[in-house]
């Protein structure tokens, strides 16, 4: 047996994390690095935004460049693992080669729910997830100027934005009453839903699409009342399925996710997932979760990283998110479920910027901040310290937001 | 090539090379420096690659802008010469620059 070897299973962000990660707490040995994907790890944000505008070359997607992983001595290996071998410590690629570890992190990341409609095998119709879907996408571009997007979530927002700016006409449907209604107040739908009017979109809720139709193309999009709208291209943002199976096949504990405990391990003592694929317990928020950003799978990476280098550290960082449409940056601190009231800072039925704050027994919990980045990391720093504010001073745009953790802190 | 020294809070420094056009945000994560985390890839909207400019470079940095201020004022390691890595572009200039990392990224 040679050098001790961690093998990372997927190239993504929690990859990209992981081997700084593992560098920096001191691991010598060997880290092997199989991705399913053709190059190193990137950063998908932009995927359905400045990437999608042409803005950003795939080299300026890396995160981070070809020499940090030489310098590191991280070998990439373009492999796909179709099996794990948890006793006997190995994993086996498509070809039947076999290798050994002595850890191994899996950090799969999920996959688009695929829409089961008629007519959703068409070209045209994409999902977004990786660079190549984005290639697919612009490859549809020039010959299109319909666009309908499926799903008013943050994916179909955003994408919807950067369709708009590239100047096609585009519809958004969602099924629901709401834009955003899984995970915002109404306060914030609403202000979406303004916004995305305003910009020259057609954006529907409480719609049920029936089918995609076309020759080989899509050309339309059926709606129950037999409503048909023109569709060059038809892109589904219905959310994501965790890529568990490697981890169920091989007799892992999986639940919505691999489970793991919070130091980033599953059920096997050597084996550890990360990401957007691992279900964990939140100590904050008191219950497991699964959540798909990037922030979670660098905190997820790092916990990770620690624990094969023995290093004590559980997964702690407070869940955030962001989102950017138009010129609207939002920020999302915390988890909003099980919220009770919300604070509204600034106005959201005018204008384009303000800050929602979500309240639990009077403390604050989340908050989503657009093109609010004072209001955001305040937020940050007062869910840590359980902060619970005057509501009337919360809201007030002349009560400086250092003077409330002031006072909390005062108050120890 | 040009330099950079990231001065970790406990002393500990880390001299790397820079690429002009780079951010000094990518310049830390290339070289893997602790303490700086960079988790948005340059977005300015997570305030995680907080650095402090010594007084006598930072005529050539420049000082934050209106959103860098609005990121780090709220942290509690915010001064004078903060500002975030991700929002100063490395050029010639700053070759031999030297920033000190506060103890813990927001």
């Amino acid at each position: 047996m040679g050098t001790a070897r961690v093998i990372i299973v997927g190239a993504s962000h929690a990859s990209a994390q992981m081997c700084a990660s593992l560098r920096q707490d001191g691991w010598t040995g060997e880290i092997l690095l199989l991705g399913d994907e053709p190059g190193l790890p990137y950063q998908r944000p932009p995927l359905s935004k400045a990437y999608l505008a042409g803005k950003l070359s795939p080299d300026e997607l890396l995160i981070r460049k070809p020499d940090f992983y030489l310098k590191q001595e991280v070998r990439f290996r373009p492999a796909r693992v179709v099996k794990l071998h948890p006793d006997a410590l190995q994993v086996e690629l498509e070809d039947g080669e076999v290798l050994d570890f002595d850890h191994l992190a899996l950090c799969l990341g999920a996959r688009p729910r695929r829409l089961s409609l008629p007519g959703a095998h068409l070209n045209g119709v994409h999902y977004l997830r990786g660079a190549a879907d984005i290639q697919g996408i612009q490859a549809d571009l020039p010959t299109s100027k319909h666009a309908v997007i499926i799903g008013g979530g943050y994916i179909g927002l955003e994408t919807a934005a950067s369709l708009r700016q590239l100047g096609l006409t585009v519809t958004v449907l969602e099924t629901a009453g709401r834009v955003l209604q899984r995970v915002t107040a109404p306060e914030v739908s609403t202000f979406y839903e303004r916004i995305h009017r305003e910009e020259g979109i057609d954006l529907r809720t409480d719609v049920e699409v029936l089918a995609l139709e076309g020759g080989d193309r899509v050309r339309g999009v059926l709606l129950a009342g037999d409503e048909v709208l023109q569709a060059d291209l038809a892109i589904v943002g219905i959310g994501v399925v965790p890529n568990v199976e490697l981890a169920q096949e091989a007799g892992l504990a999986v639940s919505d996710g691999i489970v793991i405990d919070g130091h980033g391990q599953t059920d096997h003592a050597h084996i550890y997932a990360a990401g957007d694929c691992a279900n964990y317990f939140d100590a904050r928020y008191g219950r497991r979760l699964r959540l798909e950003s990037v922030p979670n799978a660098v905190e997820q990476a790092k916990t990770v990283a620690a624990t094969i280098c023995g290093k004590d550290k559980e997964i702690s960082g407070l869940p955030w998110f962001w989102s950017d449409q138009y010129d609207l940056k939002l920020q999302i601190a915390g988890l909003s479920a099980g919220y009770e009231e919300v604070v509204l800072r600034g106005d959201p039925s005018v204008g384009r910027d303000f800050a929602c704050f979500y309240l639990n027994e009077g403390r604050i919990i989340a908050a989503d901040c657009v093109n609010r980045p004072q209001e955001f990391m305040f937020s940050k720093r007062a869910i840590g310290a359980n902060l619970a504010p005057q509501r009337k001073l919360l809201a007030d745009p002349d009560t400086a937001l250092a003077s409330l953790l002031q006072v909390a802190e005062s108050a120890g | 090539m040009p330099t950079v020294t990231f001065v970790e809070h406990d002393g500990t420094p880390h001299t790397i090379d820079f690429v002009e056009g780079q951010s000094m945000m990518e310049a830390a994560t290339n070289n893997a420096v602790p303490g700086i985390e960079g988790d948005c890839g340059g977005e300015a909207a997570c305030g995680t690659c907080h650095i402090i400019i010594t007084d006598d470079w930072i005529s050539t940095t420049g000082t934050r802008s209106d959103r860098e201020s609005q990121m780090i004022e709220m942290s509690p390691e915010c001064q004078a010469n903060s500002r975030l890595a991700c929002q100063l572009v490395a050029s010639k200039a700053m070759d031999g620059l030297k920033v000190r990392l506060p103890e813990f990224q927001m």
